[in-house]
């Protein structure tokens, strides 16, 4: 209704003004900033398409030295599309955040309100205050309440800027922060009133920052239970010290790639392509591990050394088959709509969606895995194994058999480590290589043959390196760690949880 | 060529370039010693870098094999040597000895990143081989058996830094530095940060954080640079990230919605082949400085974009700024080779010194006694096509400053 009034009210001389600056909108980056910037200031709604167009670089400039939007896919004869940089684009989403404000889809009136907090005026206020009026959807009033408090904060009036501050300084947002800051110098004489709203923003967002941290060591924590898991199973349960076990992993991302592709031409499965990779992945790498266990690692039972560099060999055959197969680049792997983005929690925290899921699937991995040891068959004929193998062999256990499958059943969730892995690494033949000492690391720090060892450890250590990485650096946080594991296992070299009993003499 | 399924020897591995496909179209090689003039092509075909360096292995095979149309050189073919040093720095000493020592090469294209040339460069000096290096790099270094084909800091990474300050790049009071941890990164942000002191920026609105090769955990670096640029001043991240972590990093900033428009980045080691790997849409609008785009407007670079894919037999292949250093450097080779009538590397290193060749990035560049080029500078911002805009461009070709005044120590080194 506003724009409409605003539009009604237009001269001839605010028409003369919109008609002289289009064309301006295809000049040089400094000419098409101003002139969006005025466009916007103009309110005429004639505006709005034309730089849409220019934002979505569907703006044509024409022959004749005029522009118009483009119609469909074609280009007329002579016209060019006009480009923008970054300069045009601040301007652009200033311009279009005025000429928004009143849309009818809350997603835009979002990016306006957005738009108008980036570059706020006092004018802005009466048509702020009208939407907030009538604004229901709670997203989007927050963002309007910060906008209007940034315009009046713009404007000259004192009590108008008071009520401002006071609007900035209820929010927890760090744009509230700096719009303050950035008005300390200008309003000498409401310095106190500023120091304390971004007082009582640094509080909330100190708040907010801690919580982060906390998500990104669980973030880390989850990439290093899912590595570690696999391993949990061969190395803790079986005492076979797997060096594959990163080539296995590898696999697992290969097989989520070449599932996606197959999904590809088939419009129907595209979506579900990463859940259908999960079964595949697991599948195609505990039928290698089984293989890998009967034709090779059984005979090397109880000589450890042996079998360390026949799984080491292993490793290299795999990855180099990989490179052979695939070839040495990286292989882009899809992400699903759900998996980008930011998902937003109450006070303002934020977690990337990719990194929410992966947490949620290695703790998924963990209870299956669980479940399996401790509620199916073949769970308590491993058990029984790892017990007393001639106990168990007089038991009618077939033994071997059980190996296998819990080598398998390891190497599987290696695959699936491997499915996680690829929606947040680079898929390349070298990518279990970054992952097995972490995996050893995990799992001798938590505990050998210890699952919930393994699950403490993994978060232990991801929040410890996400609390040293901000002080410390990357490189330095990861030396760190490994100093302090070190030490660590010195003091107790069966690790947090040490097995007791009978097991443990093995 | 896919013959060799698993790796037999290294011998085996030597003679036999990797990728089956781009081997094809390589001149036969003669089996006798004088026969050919050989060309050593030394760079990553596997690990980390191979995401940058494979498309350099093909450039300089498309070369050699562009000169073999027309007739070789001095009369003679030329045969493309090619070795795989696996992102592996050691390693790269020892292929670049394999390829002076044994396969006795006449000249080497490899390398890209510093620290893999650090390590070839005393092998080549005491075998006084002749390596082109085809990358821009932090420069602090001038070796006579190296000539250096792409840009020293004063053409890329300060004029870069000096558009990010300017009205056109937002005009940035803090800057965040991030990059690999090696050698490149490390000088380069030692120049950088020279340049902001004395640009007025201080210690305090500068942010300094590497990472290893191949990161892929990039949420708490970027929730810091978010943290960072929530002081009420306008930041930009300077990012001379190398390789593939480049993936798992713009994927993060895409993921937490940084935008180009608040907090811009420019990139020193992303071109458009790094960029063919992902999804460009979250990074339109952030930023590349190179001497080249592959959207350079002109006939040079169109001559240079039709050679090329029709090399490769792809119609959608892209090129970027090493590439085109590639194939100037080679041009310059070929022709020193042609005036000194003779491969011997004392005698083409005298004619490479004003050697000049019509580049595609549209200038003629010309090779100084610096062993370095005169190149554009060019600033691109990222199109959702993974193209570059391309929003400034030097007037002229600019010489080499390899020894940066911004680090105090070459105060007193004659220029």
């Amino acid at each position: 209704m506003l724009l409409l009034g605003l539009f009604l009210l237009l001269g001839p001389a605010r028409a003369q003004a919109f008609d002289s600056l289009v064309p301006r909108l295809g000049g040089s980056f400094a000419e098409q900033a101003e002139a969006v910037e005025r466009l916007g200031a103009l309110g005429d709604a004639r505006a709005l398409p034309l730089l849409q167009a220019l934002a979505d670089s569907r703006l044509l400039k024409l022959a004749d030295g005029g522009v118009a939007v483009q119609q469909g896919s074609a280009v007329p004869e002579g016209a060019s599309p006009v480009r923008i940089n970054n300069r045009v684009r601040v301007a652009l989403r200033g311009a279009l955040g005025r000429l928004q404000l009143a849309s009818p889809v809350a997603a835009q009136r979002l990016s306006a309100a957005e738009a108008i907090l980036r570059n706020r005026s006092a004018e802005d206020i009466p048509a702020l205050e009208a939407a907030l009026a009538r604004e229901q959807n709670a997203q989007v009033r927050e963002r309007m309440e910060l906008a209007l408090g940034g315009s009046r904060l713009a404007s000259a009036d004192a009590a108008a800027k008071r009520a401002g501050i006071a609007t900035l300084g209820a929010s927890s947002s760090p744009e509230a922060r700096n719009l303050l800051l950035a008005s300390r110098a200008a309003n000498a004489e409401l310095g106190a009133e500023i120091d304390a709203a971004v007082a009582a923003i640094d509080r909330k967002l100190q708040l907010r920052q801690a919580a982060e941290t906390f998500f990104q060591g669980l973030s880390l924590g989850s990439v290093l239970l899912l590595a570690a898991l696999g391993l949990a199973v061969t190395f803790g349960v079986m005492g076979v010290i797997n060096m594959a076990h990163g080539e296995f992993v590898m696999i697992g991302a290969y097989a989520t790639v070449v599932v996606q592709e197959f999904c590809r031409n088939i419009p129907a499965l595209q979506p579900w392509s990463l859940p259908l990779a999960i079964p595949v992945a697991f599948l195609v790498t505990a039928v290698i591990g089984a293989a890998m266990e009967r034709g090779l690692i059984r005979h090397l039972y109880g000589r450890p050394l042996e079998t360390l560099l026949l799984t080491f060999g292993v490793g290299m055959v795999l990855q180099q088959v990989v490179r052979l197969v695939f070839g040495a680049q990286n292989r882009e792997v899809i992400s699903p709509a759900w998996m980008m983005g930011t998902l937003v929690l109450p006070g303002g925290v934020t977690i990337t969606q990719n990194r929410a899921w992966i947490i949620l699937f290695a703790l998924a991995v963990l209870l299956a895995t669980l479940a399996a040891i401790r509620l199916t068959r073949f769970g308590l004929e491993m058990r029984a194994v790892v017990q007393n193998r001639r106990i168990a062999a007089t038991m009618g256990i077939r033994t071997g058999r059980v190996d296998a499958m819990t080598f398998a059943f390891g190497s599987g969730i290696a695959g699936l480590a491997g499915v996680a892995l690829s929606q947040i690494d680079n898929v390349s033949p070298n990518l279990g290589t970054g992952y097995i000492i972490d995996s050893f690391m995990v799992v001798v720090f938590g505990g050998v043959g210890s699952l919930m060892g393994t699950l403490i450890g993994a978060f232990t250590l991801g929040l410890v390196n996400k609390i040293l990485e901000p002080y410390a650096g990357v490189v330095l946080a990861k030396v760190l760690l490994l100093v302090g594991i070190m030490l660590f296992i010195q003091r107790r070299p069966k690790g947090l949880f040490a097995l007791k009993g009978r097991a443990a003499d093995q | 060529m896919r013959k060799n399924l698993l790796p037999v020897s290294r011998r085996a591995l030597l003679a036999t370039p990797a990728a089956g496909a781009l081997a094809a179209p390589l001149a036969a090689p003669a089996i006798g010693q004088t026969a050919t003039i050989k060309v050593g092509v030394l760079h990553s075909l596997s690990g980390t870098m191979a995401i940058s360096e494979t498309a350099l292995r093909d450039t300089a095979l498309m070369m050699v094999q562009w000169q073999n149309a027309r007739g070789g050189l001095l009369g003679r073919q030329l045969e493309a040597v090619v070795v795989d040093p696996a992102s592996n720095w050691p390693l790269f000493a020892e292929k670049a000895r394999e390829l002076l020592a044994v396969s006795k090469v006449d000249v080497t294209f490899g390398c890209w990143t510093s620290v893999s040339r650090k390590s070839v460069l005393p092998v080549f000096e005491e075998l006084n081989g002749l390596l082109f290096y085809p990358v821009q790099y932090e420069g602090e270094e001038q070796s006579r058996n190296i000539f250096y084909t792409g840009a020293a800091p004063n053409q890329q990474a300060i004029p870069a830094v000096e558009y990010l300050l300017g009205p056109d790049g937002g005009e940035a009071k803090r800057i965040a530095l991030l990059g690999t941890d090696y050698v490149y990164p490390r000088t380069t942000n030692r120049i950088l940060r020279g340049y902001l002191n004395s640009k007025g920026i201080a210690d305090a609105d500068i942010m300094e954080e590497y990472t290893p090769f191949g990161h892929s955990d990039w949420q708490g670096i970027v929730t810091r640079v978010k943290q960072f640029a929530a002081q009420g001043k306008k930041t930009a991240i300077v990012s001379t990230i190398n390789g593939d972590a480049n993936v798992p990093f713009y994927r993060e900033l895409g993921n937490q919605g940084i935008k180009a428009e608040d907090i811009p980045s420019v990139a020193f080691s992303v071109g458009e082949e790094e960029l063919a790997g992902i999804d460009a849409r979250p990074l339109v609008g952030h930023l590349a400085a190179w001497n080249y785009f592959m959207s350079v407007p002109g006939p040079a670079n169109a001559e240079f974009l039709v050679m090329w894919r029709a090399y490769i037999n792809n119609p959608r292949r892209v090129t970027n700024d090493p590439m085109e250093a590639t194939y100037t450097g080679f041009r310059m080779w070929a022709q020193a080779v042609a005036a000194a009538g003779s491969t011997a590397v004392d005698a083409v290193r005298e004619k490479l010194y004003g050697q000049k060749v019509m580049a595609p990035c549209g200038f003629e560049e010309e090779m100084h006694r610096n062993h370095h080029l005169s190149k554009p500078v060019m600033i691109g911002e990222i199109q959702a096509d993974g193209q570059f805009n391309i929003v400034h461009k030097t007037p002229t070709a600019i010489p080499a400053e390899n020894w940066s005044p911004f680090i105090p120590e070459n105060a007193n080194r004659r220029r």
